[in-house]
């Protein structure tokens, strides 16, 4: 419990005290988007990785995020502060109504019935010209404005983003070594088993992936008062498939596995960027190298590493 | 304390089982045996909500129970255990045994998530809870293992000790002596009769004839999809019906 407590307090230190070192420079702008992929890689982390239900819509509901708090904002002038909570509340409640029928679904079928979710949503950003602006985008979305000031440079929105993200984080930690995580993985683990103990399996799921849905719209949001501009482009299957890789990257069943995967899979093009066209080549090489050799991701795999060397240097210390 | 009437299970076309029934005692031990294939363990999926019978009845202490899902009936003080143990592999023991105590606690995902004190309390609870239960079975000394990690023998004590921590009144194991040796069938059939010393009801399906006479106060007998017979384990010793389905006709 305290340990716990200390890793989190270590960690906000390191994330708070980032701007020190960055402000100014382009990196600043990309550790904005690493707290936002972190939001969405925990939402993902918390159904696949807990429950051990996949997800390859969930560009989509950050896209509703994106969409439904860019078009409340402008055309509507909502303030942003209203337009988040409502827009998380209806992504929310979508996201309870579609998880009752597809979350019976199990394995590649509930793959497929997300897949075409996210599809569908990315349509309907995509044709919708009237209310999204179509393959154009939505621009002119306002900065979100906090007791005067207005967060409209990468350093505001990093304490911003970050403070959010933070408060996931925390929330996620704290569900994760709750009852409501071990029914979780417990599901994940054997359903059956689990119902016969009293988790109510099917419910747990649906509200599982409400919330998730709402972490990724809330992060959705963000990104558009951000950005200020959003297009289809952001929110699709791409997107779906590179946050299933951070998450796997990262560590499934881990919140901090979820922010190295969001890290490395955001920080990786812009180092990767000197490589010219190699740089996919790169990307796809350390994935299956990843996948090969870390297979439980970041978080596990570097302790185990460091334990492997340690442990045959003690074997050659002895022959 | 329960009991099951006109159960009937048809497969496609099979019979798997044929309008069986019979009455489990508060406080006993009772058996239910047969040769393979003679309908067990399907009984034990419709008793305990797996599956959906074709026809008939289940009463569990005079309520009509039939159709209800698994997790209903453990609300109801029934639990089961599997033939083939179902663990939480990625979780430790002793958090195995605390998801048992799922019922006995109420801290909803808000609550959860964000720490409320009742949770916190609630939290330890579960945690101390759960110990006790690791004592009765005797891993205690296991707790912080990998459940998955486990030996079979040990594995099948967790699964117990997991199903106890929901406090039945019944309890329904399905094959608990499968895959134990047989210094570890002595213990089970010892930790069995505690069980039912706490007041439990337990009911088994098993294939260890040595265990089921030894510690069953009851015996139900299926052969082919229906009940053969009914009785105390001396009873069904000395049924003929029994002893041909068993040792096979000669005409």
């Amino acid at each position: 419990m305290k340990r716990d407590l200390l890793l989190f307090a270590c960690f906000l230190l390191f994330i708070m005290s980032a701007p020190q070192f960055f402000a100014g420079g382009y990196l600043m702008n990309v550790l904005v988007f690493v707290g936002i992929n972190t939001m969405l890689a925990i939402a993902l982390n918390l159904l696949l990785g807990y429950a051990g239900q996949i997800s390859l819509g969930h560009a989509g509901f950050f896209g509703m995020g994106a969409y439904l708090s860019g078009i409340m904002t402008t055309t509507y002038s909502l303030n942003p502060w209203i337009a988040m909570p409502v827009a998380a509340v209806v992504v929310g409640c979508l996201a309870g109504l579609i998880g009752l029928p597809i979350l019976k679904l199990k394995g590649h079928y509930l793959a497929m019935a997300t897949l075409g979710l996210g599809i569908i949503l990315f349509i309907v950003f995509n044709e919708t010209v009237d209310l999204t602006g179509g393959p154009s985008g939505l621009s002119g979305i306002p900065n979100i404005e906090f007791a005067g000031i207005v967060f409209d440079s990468d350093v505001k929105n990093y304490y911003l983003i970050w403070g959010v993200t933070l408060v996931v984080m925390l929330f996620s930690l704290n569900l994760a070594s709750s009852r409501i995580g071990r029914a979780l993985r417990a599901v994940h683990d054997s359903e059956v088993a689990a119902q016969v103990l009293g988790v109510n399996a099917r419910i747990l799921k649906v509200q599982i992936f409400a919330l998730s849905a709402v972490i990724s719209s809330l992060a959705g949001s963000l990104y558009a008062h951000t950005m200020t501009f959003i297009s289809p482009a952001s929110f699709g299957f791409n997107f779906s498939i590179e946050l299933l890789t951070m998450v796997v990257i990262g560590g499934l069943g881990s919140i901090y596995g979820s922010f190295l995967g969001a890290a490395l899979l955001t920080l990786l093009p812009e180092f990767l960027r000197g490589a010219n066209d190699y740089d996919i080549i790169i990307y796809g090489a350390l994935l299956m190298v990843m996948v090969m050799y870390m297979p439980g991701g970041l978080v596990r795999g570097f302790p185990d590493l460091f334990r492997k060397i340690f442990k045959k240097k003690a074997e050659s210390g002895h022959a | 304390m329960l009991e099951v009437s006109g159960i009937t299970q048809i497969f496609g076309g099979v019979t798997a089982l044929d309008s069986v029934s019979f009455a489990v005692h508060k406080g006993d031990i009772t058996g239910v045996i047969g040769p393979n294939g003679a309908g067990k363990t399907t009984l034990f999926n419709i008793i305990t909500g797996i599956y959906r019978q074709t026809a008939g009845t289940v009463t569990l202490e005079g309520n009509d129970i039939t159709g209800l899902p698994p997790e209903k009936l453990a609300r109801r003080a029934m639990v089961r255990t599997f033939q083939n143990i179902e663990l939480f592999g990625g979780m430790t023991v002793h958090e195995n045994v605390m998801v048992g105590m799922h019922t006995k606690s109420r801290s909803g995902l808000l609550a959860c998530s964000l720490k409320m004190p009742w949770s916190i309390s609630e939290e330890r609870r579960i945690r101390e809870g759960a110990l006790q239960w690791l004592a009765f079975t005797g891993i205690s000394d296991l707790a912080d293992h990998a459940a998955g990690g486990l030996p079979f023998g040990k594995g099948r004590l967790l699964e117990i000790a997991r199903a106890l921590a929901v406090e039945p009144r019944i309890i329904l194991m399905d094959e608990p002596a499968a895959g134990l040796n047989s210094q570890e069938t002595l213990a089970l059939s010892l930790l069995i009769k505690r069980i039912r010393d706490l007041g439990i009801t337990v009911v088994l399906v098993e294939h260890d004839m040595e265990l089921v006479m030894d510690i069953c106060d009851r015996i139900v007998v299926l052969n082919l999809g229906r009940k053969l017979a009914e009785g105390t384990p001396r009873e069904i010793q000395e049924n003929p019906e029994v002893i041909s389905a068993y040792l096979g006709d000669d005409d």
